[in-house]
């Protein structure tokens, strides 16, 4: 294959967004898996952070972020400077496409026929299994829930729970299918099974793939946060490791992230502390029995540093991946992750999105929100993700002749006519003789009002007008 | 998000009153509602005519320009120091919270920002400043409160319904299940993703009925519309009305009837 013939992926439209949140509205299995998971979790974070000032420790999240970003190209030479140092070989993406081919070369090098994966959001970003499953390498999921997405040719639901969407009976009848194991609701036979099948393949792989969590400029140290084991296994059994992460995820100290971490257990799953939490310094020294012979670091731009550009966008990189606005969102709780058919769902997915793939492309996404504010209480870095989908919507329609709008496909879901109405809309709402004199007609002729008001009324019953506005009513009382 | 720290003015002599545009044409009750309230607490209620709607329909549907020149019409509608009230979660945050968004590097930014510091929603301003104390010459019954997301996220209002509910002595405060979750209603992604927004709101409208209570009360009139529009529709048992409307037909003996 030629380096310009890219790899293809999982090739789901962005703009079908509408059809496919249809679907999952309707379909009872989908809104129960959903609805019950996103309870259980909201619950769980809920007393995680029982007994604790959450709001200073956001704003503790919120700086330690800020600060990281603020410094960020220095910090990256600074990682860079101390991994070299370590014996990590760091490697720059400008794009998922270009890290996929750092991947493939290292694997190539080293004669690499299956890749070991523990979960990366950044190789879902990079579409990386497919890439190498056309390259001739075998990549095999570890982490389990990624184990059942990958075995059901589907993507991840949710960024922390891939396989959210499925109930127990889906996931047995799928191991059942796929790898033979007996169909039961024993969860614990299913894991162990599926574990069975993986232990073989940590043990044979060449290369391990894994995302980081924090990379740690001061010590050059990466940090990976895990539940299951695989990530400590990915990281050390193979004799190859790759980490693979986005550029933003670099932080100053091991301080910070003691706070970040705090937040990220609790934020996203409700636990004090997860099972593991490797720190990875390096590749195997000499008098070392263990760990692997190479490790790299492929540090993945995909449209961040143009992000970084923009001083109220920046904000969207002070993500550390927790999921908590996903499982506090009413939309995605209705629809699931599938729907937004994006790597990312949810409110992250909503402002993070647009930037990777255009906001043409992704024009429905800053949409599909009724800007609650849930996304932005629960964050535990506090981004501010409510006005940067308002934002967002801005960029989409270019209707802001003072702040033009700069992000990718800008402009993309501009209408002459939903232009026009908003302008007569103004010109009416800007001229308070013209507002009073239509309202009042409105309210004159009330019986003339439509039962029918488009999509409302679908639902709902059309308000009703009242005989007399408050205008005329306050009028009438000399106020 | 929410003002962390809010510094109440002491209780003034008099107060503008920003209606909101839904208030105007469709739920002009809950406005004299306010404004009873507001008189009875002895404060004199200024209403400028020239008042329209904030914006925030413009403003969250991206077209900013629009919002903006709408807004521009409300900044002179205020000319004394009075604290400006607003019978909304939602427009009263569009006002305190994105005023100064909105006016950033144009000639009115210090006027926005001065605008915005002094609105306030209603039932907040009843409680926090006027110190209001309601008696209850209604009927025992029972009511649910879906507080919006607005009033309690960008106003930090959450507490401020049920403690007003709770001077009333027959009236039973219920709570829904997931009382904080949005009721769908959204503004324009109430007709952008109509299926979306109906699941919300069905979801709302069931968690209202299981309380077992037949009304709720509301800070924000497009959560009133949403939520007793889609029961009305469905003939779900439970009517919905603003809390103003509720709290003034309490204090005036006429049993919780929308006036």
């Amino acid at each position: 294959m030629s380096e310009t013939a890219e790899h293809t992926g999982h090739h789901i439209d962005v703009k079908e967004f509408h059809p496919r949140a249809q679907a999952a509205i309707h379909n009872p299995k989908i809104r129960k898996n959903f609805r019950s998971a996103m309870d259980g979790l909201m619950s769980k974070r809920k007393t995680a952070f029982e007994g604790w000032d959450l709001e200073t420790l956001r704003d503790l999240g919120a700086n330690i972020r800020m600060r990281a970003l603020a410094n960020l190209p220095d910090l990256l030479e600074q990682l860079e400077a101390k991994l070299t140092e370590n014996g990590v070989k760091v490697h720059w993406a400008v794009d998922g496409d270009e890290a996929c081919r750092i991947v493939r070369d290292i694997c190539k090098a080293r004669d690499a026929r299956t890749v070991i994966k523990g979960k990366s959001m950044v190789s879902e970003e990079m579409e990386l299994n497919h890439y190498l499953q056309e390259q001739g390498i075998e990549a095999l999921e570890s982490d389990l829930g990624e184990y059942i997405v990958q075995l059901a040719d589907e993507t991840p639901s949710h960024i922390i729970m891939p396989a959210i969407h499925k109930n127990t009976g889906e996931i047995s009848q799928l191991l059942h299918d796929k790898t033979g194991t007996d169909l039961s609701n024993d969860v614990e036979y299913l894991t162990a099974s599926a574990r069975l099948q993986l232990r073989e393949k940590f043990m044979n792989a060449d290369v391990g793939v894994s995302g980081v969590n924090f990379a740690v400029a001061e010590t050059g140290t990466l940090c990976l946060v895990e539940n299951e084991g695989n990530g400590r296994m990915t990281t050390t059994v193979p004799p190859c490791h790759i980490a693979v992460t986005g550029i933003e995820k670099v932080v100053p100290t091991m301080e910070d992230v003691t706070g970040l971490l705090a937040l990220l257990t609790r934020s996203a799953t409700g636990q004090h502390i997860t099972t593991y939490f490797n720190m990875i310094s390096g590749p195997r020294k000499t008098e070392e029995l263990d760990g692997p012979e190479e490790v790299h670091l492929v540090l993945v731009d995909n449209g961040r540093s143009t992000i970084y550009q923009d001083d109220e966008l920046l904000d969207t990189l002070r993500c550390i991946r927790c999921g908590a606005c996903m499982n506090h969102c009413p939309v995605y709780t209705r629809v699931g992750g599938h729907a937004y058919g994006t790597t990312y769902p949810g409110p992250i997915g909503k402002i993070l999105m647009p930037h990777l793939i255009g906001l043409d492309e992704g024009r429905h996404l800053p949409t599909a929100s009724s800007l609650c504010g849930a996304c932005g209480e629960v964050c535990p870095v506090k981004i501010p993700i409510p006005d940067l989908l308002v934002r967002l919507r801005q960029e989409s329609v270019d209707g802001d002749k003072l702040h033009p709008a700069k992000v990718r496909g800008h402009g993309a879901k501009r209408s002459s006519m939903e232009a026009m109405i908003w302008k007569g809309w103004a010109w009416m709402h800007a001229s308070p003789g013209i507002y009073r004199l239509g309202t009042g007609v409105a309210s004159k002729f009330r019986a003339l009002q439509p039962s029918k008001a488009g999509a409302w009324t679908d639902y709902r019953t059309a308000p009703k007008l009242a005989a007399k506005t408050l205008h005329q009513r306050m009028k009438e009382r000399g106020q | 998000m929410v003002d962390t720290i809010k510094v109440y003015p002491s209780k003034p002599a008099k107060v503008y009153f920003y209606g909101t545009c839904l208030v105007d044409m469709f739920y002009p009750d809950a406005g004299i509602a306010g404004v009873e309230l507001l008189e009875r607490e002895g404060i004199e209620v200024l209403f400028p005519q020239n008042q329209t709607c904030c914006g925030q329909p413009a403003y969250t549907s991206g077209y900013h320009d629009e919002a903006r020149s709408v807004a521009r019409a409300q900044l002179d509608l205020f000319p004394g120091d009075w604290p400006i009230v607003v019978p909304s979660g939602s427009c009263g945050g569009m006002m305190r919270k994105h005023y100064p968004d909105l006016f950033k590097d144009t000639t009115e930014e210090v006027k926005a920002a001065e605008v915005a510091g002094r609105v306030w929603e209603l039932t907040d301003f009843l409680l926090n400043v006027c110190h209001i104390k309601l008696e209850d010459l209604g009927e025992p019954t029972t009511v649910a409160m879906h507080t919006s997301c607005s009033a309690r996220r960008e106003m930090g209002v959450a507490e401020v319904g049920p403690k007003l509910l709770g001077q009333l002595k027959n009236v039973n405060l219920v709570e829904q299940i997931r009382p904080e979750e949005c009721c769908g209603f959204g503004g324009t992604f109430a007709v952008r993703h109509p299926e979306i927004s109906g699941a919300m709101v069905s979801e709302k409208v069931d968690t209202l009925v299981d309380t077992g209570a037949k009304e709720f009360v509301t800070t924000d009139c497009g959560c009133l519309m949403n939520i007793a529009g889609y029961a009305e529709k469905n003939e779900k048992p439970v009517s919905g009305q603003h809390i103003l409307s509720f709290l003034w037909a309490r204090t005036q003996g006429k049993g919780g009837q929308q006036s």
